[in-house]
């Protein structure tokens, strides 16, 4: 039998952590924005179908970086906790709070038992009927959780991006206002100005989806068509 | 939540609700109870439910009277809800097992778009019906039958299309119109007469509520419009836009029509 070298917890923790901040680094960011119209959630993603923005039930959206295997296997266990939730209790009892409790324990468990860390990190949003009663949280691959004011910045660039668009950021931006200052912000290591609509995917949960879209459903992907006529119209 | 990280994930993932529900918590579906034996107390029965296509679409109608043996259970009950965007479906039969196979089946389209991100075909959505009707079987056994009536607009081919049901889960695709439920009967006889090609929208709904009061009229437990409470059948239309329901208004000048025109007829029936 092989003797097994000694490693100090703290030590074993700090691998792990770095491991899994190189993973998220490698990977494009990813932009949560609460407006006056809604959440706008934004990824600098170039694939139409491979999606790091999801539905998880009416009012709650789901973003995420870092590997797809893995946010992509937590994106479908969440929409199942949702849906038996809210078909065994009702629609109005799931919170996002308790979705992203959920996943912050998943996340801890991982992070201290399995063989590695989950390379991601993930933002639940909630919208709300006013912008006070938005909740936005954000998830890191250790299982610390976060409850986060207007915006949420993700991924390999987070801080150069985040400073963006905390200088920009107010709650009166509206929806087309919200997208524009992302796609500036996410451009932030880039020559250009701005990212074209082509090269992100983006999502919105409508705020008041039942008055003024008919349907308790609040999330909407935003297919690129979709993002140029929003951005040129209210420009 | 299942932890993602543990087991064969791959083979556990399934898109189905229904599926994933048998296999975490089989104590949440309607129709996963093993009975004693014996005979099931009465209990409220949904009745007549009528679906007919029109140009562009198909529509859906049920009256607002749930029996329970000779008395009635309830005036205001709602019998005919939206599947998903594209569909909806009605129910009769045993009301409260009918009323959660519903939200059941409501939440399995749901959740397949949400995992899937795509809708399930028309034809896909009208088998997963059949199977939870079929696994219904061991209650209609004992009595408690539901029988649904599926109805939606199939986008390949760019028409509204009916399908029936059977107490085994068997699934029948229907043409023109269909109906189920008590009433059936007198509504079926309605609406081969009043039902031709290419109804416009508000021709068919009016048809609808027509086959509905004809039902009413000869059928003991099936409501007929109710001008003293304001109640009217539910009624929603499907077409390429998606499903809507029929404002109450409308429906309330059509039921009017109806009845003015049979006082002034002055026939038996």
């Amino acid at each position: 039998m092989t003797q097994q070298f000694y490693v100090s917890p703290e030590q074993l923790m700090k691998d792990r952590a770095d491991f899994a901040r190189k993973g998220i680094a490698r990977g494009r960011s990813v932009v949560v924005i609460s407006c006056a119209d809604g959440i706008a959630l934004i990824a600098e993603n170039p694939s139409p179908s491979l999606h790091k923005i999801g539905e998880i039930y009416d009012k709650i959206a789901f973003a995420a970086v870092g590997k797809y295997n893995e946010f992509e296997s937590l994106r479908q266990a969440g929409v199942r906790y949702a849906d038996v939730r809210g078909y065994s209790y009702d629609r109005e009892d799931v919170t996002a709070r308790g979705l992203a409790s959920v996943y912050a324990q998943s996340l801890g468990a991982v992070f201290t038992a399995e063989q590695k860390p989950f390379e991601v990190e993930l933002a639940v949003a909630e919208v709300g009927a006013t912008q006070e009663q938005d909740h936005l949280y954000r998830l890191t691959f250790d299982g610390s959780i976060a409850d986060e004011n207007g915006f949420v910045v993700m991924g390999g660039l987070a801080e150069q991006i985040s400073d963006v668009v905390s200088g920009a950021w107010e709650a009166e931006l509206t929806l087309a206002g919200a997208m524009r200052l992302a796609l500036r912000a996410l451009a932030a290591d880039k020559e250009l100005e701005a990212l074209p609509a082509t090269a992100v995917e983006a999502a919105v949960l409508y705020r008041a989806s039942e008055s003024h879209r008919g349907s308790r459903r609040a999330f909407r992907r935003l297919l690129p068509e979709d993002m140029t006529r929003l951005l040129t119209e209210e420009a | 939540m299942q932890d993602p990280s543990n087991g064969p994930l791959a083979t556990q993932a399934t898109s189905s609700f229904t599926e994933h529900l048998q296999r975490s918590r089989p104590e949440l579906l309607p129709f996963n109870q093993a009975l004693p034996a014996g005979s099931v107390p009465p209990s409220p029965h949904a009745t007549t439910i009528v679906a007919l296509t029109y140009a562009g679409g198909v529509l859906m109608a049920g009256d607002r009277r749930a029996t329970m043996g000779n008395v009635i259970a309830s005036r205001h009950i709602e019998k005919v809800f939206p599947a998903d965007e594209y569909s909806v479906l009605g129910i009769a039969g045993t009301a409260g097992l009918a009323i959660d196979i519903t939200r059941l089946f409501q939440v399995e389209l749901e959740h397949y778009e949400k995992i899937e991100g795509t809708l399930l075909s028309l034809v896909g959505k009208a088998n997963r019906l059949g199977a939870m009707i079929r696994g219904n079987l061991p209650m209609a056994m004992q009595g408690m039958a539901v029988i649904p009536l599926f109805a939606g607009f199939d986008h390949v081919s760019g028409v509204g299309r009916l399908f029936s049901y059977d107490v085994t889960g068997g699934r029948y695709e229907e043409q023109e119109h269909h109906s189920v439920g008590s009433g059936s009967v007198f509504a079926r006889g309605a609406l081969k007469k009043l039902w031709k090609p290419n109804l416009s929208e508000e021709a068919a709904v009016a048809v609808a509520v027509e086959a509905l009061y004809d039902a009413a009229d000869d059928d003991s437990a099936t409501g007929g419009p109710d001008p003293v409470r304001q109640l009217w059948p539910v009624v929603y239309t499907v077409n390429r836009a998606g499903n809507r329901r029929v404002p109450e208004r409308d429906l309330a000048a059509i039921a009017g029509a109806i009845v003015e025109s049979r006082a002034i007829a002055g026939r038996e029936a």
